[in-house]
């Protein structure tokens, strides 16, 4: 199990927090909560060693233009692939506009 | 089922357990108490290096179900199987007690739990099974006064200690797919060999622990299609109903009176068990 920790820029706070996905076999599992403007922080934690490289890669590619509002992110993971990393953050995201964070 | 009604239908057995709260209870009354962000993680697990979930598959829910005060207990059988842990066993355990405390101030407070377990967490050990003993304690309590209904809907299933959970419930539901058993297959090949009990043979196994055998056996009490409101239909009817006129767990002396009746000799069929326990339990 590894520890990784991020921070990209960001713009205004995200309008909810929300949960998505599940720590199974190949998914994930994201909290998201409003974090403060300008700033996102997201903290892995992960079940497979040694793939910080393609974390940052992923991960600079969704949040490096630093658009997205700005949330504080836990990342549970159980062996995902990038594709559907990708795709739980922008559920994650799609989650907390829509219903303003009800889980 | 028709193809048109199995396209149509709104599968719960796909849902995730956070998803099956939300539809059981009455739209807009879900209101989640010890959830995710409360960041309840299991400190076990990350002491032997496996990834946390922030509610420890377990989704503790508060609202109502047709009108009447209700608390789903739903856990996650994706996150390590559905194993009962200290914390997730203790949200169950919990909220069981504080639906008992409801109860005894006035508020009827009725009890569902989704069942997609393996029991025991092994990693918790002795915490887990303690938990799982704190859960049939308030099971028994709270079903003096209001039913406490399970479901178990697969594909996980229910075993282990929380298959005695399982039979401690007032009423219990499953679909076709769901298996309920104490030990399941493969424990049971490793202790007993392949020739007591294959288990990679599906149809063995689905036919003797499958819900519609269960039903048929009367250790369950309703065989629901896998869709999401004739899920919800059941339990409002099993509610409507109260509770039954004599617990299936106080009725353990004419199971084992049938278990007693078993012929050993050969491998029982299906068909036998249905026919044992149909006898013995009239």
């Amino acid at each position: 199990m590894e520890r990784l920790d991020y921070e990209f820029a960001a713009g205004q706070p995200a309008p909810g927090r929300t949960v998505c996905g599940v720590v199974s076999s190949g998914d994930l599992e994201v909290l998201l909560e409003p974090g403060t403007a300008g700033r996102t922080t997201i903290a892995v934690q992960t079940s497979v060693d040694g793939y910080g490289a393609t974390w940052n890669a992923l991960l600079e590619r969704v949040f490096g233009t630093g658009d997205l509002p700005a949330a504080r992110i836990e990342i549970n993971d159980n062996g995902a692939t990038p594709g559907v990393v990708r795709m739980r953050i922008e559920q994650a995201y799609e989650q907390a506009t829509n219903n303003g964070g009800k889980p | 089922m028709s193809v048109e009604q199995l396209l149509g239908r709104d599968s719960f057995i796909e849902r995730g357990a956070r998803s099956r709260a939300q539809a059981l209870l009455d739209a807009g009354t879900m209101r989640e108490l010890a959830g995710p962000f409360e960041r309840l993680h299991s400190p076990w697990l990350a002491m032997q290096h496996l990834v946390t979930q922030a509610d420890d598959g377990v989704i503790v829910a508060k609202g109502r179900l047709d009108g009447r005060p209700t608390v789903v207990l739903a856990i996650e059988g994706a996150f390590q199987g559905g194993s009962m842990g200290e914390i997730g066993a203790a949200k169950i355990a919990g909220a069981l007690e504080l639906a008992l405390r409801d109860h005894e101030r006035g508020i009827p407070t009725q009890a569902v739990i989704v069942f997609e377990t393996g029991g025991v967490r092994l990693q918790e050990a002795n915490l887990g099974l303690a938990g799982i003993a704190e859960i049939q304690s308030a099971i028994v309590a709270l079903r003096r006064h209001v039913p406490v209904i399970g479901v178990s809907a697969g594909s996980v299933g229910c075993y282990g200690g929380m298959s005695i959970a399982a039979g401690l419930c007032s009423w219990f539901v499953m679909t076709r797919e769901a298996r309920l058993g104490l030990n399941g297959p493969q424990v049971i090949e490793q202790e007993a060999g392949a020739a007591e009990f294959d288990s990679r043979q599906r149809a063995l196994i689905w036919g003797l622990t499958g819900g519609e055998q269960r039903v048929a056996a009367r250790l369950a009490d309703a065989c629901v299609d896998d869709d999401t409101a004739a899920v919800r239909a059941t339990l409002v009817d099993l509610f409507a109903r109260g509770l039954p006129a004599v617990h299936r767990s106080d009725r353990a002396a004419d199971f084992l009176a049938c278990l007693e009746r078993v012929d050993t000799t050969r491998q029982a069929t299906a068909q036998d068990v249905r026919d044992l326990y149909s006898k013995g339990l009239e």
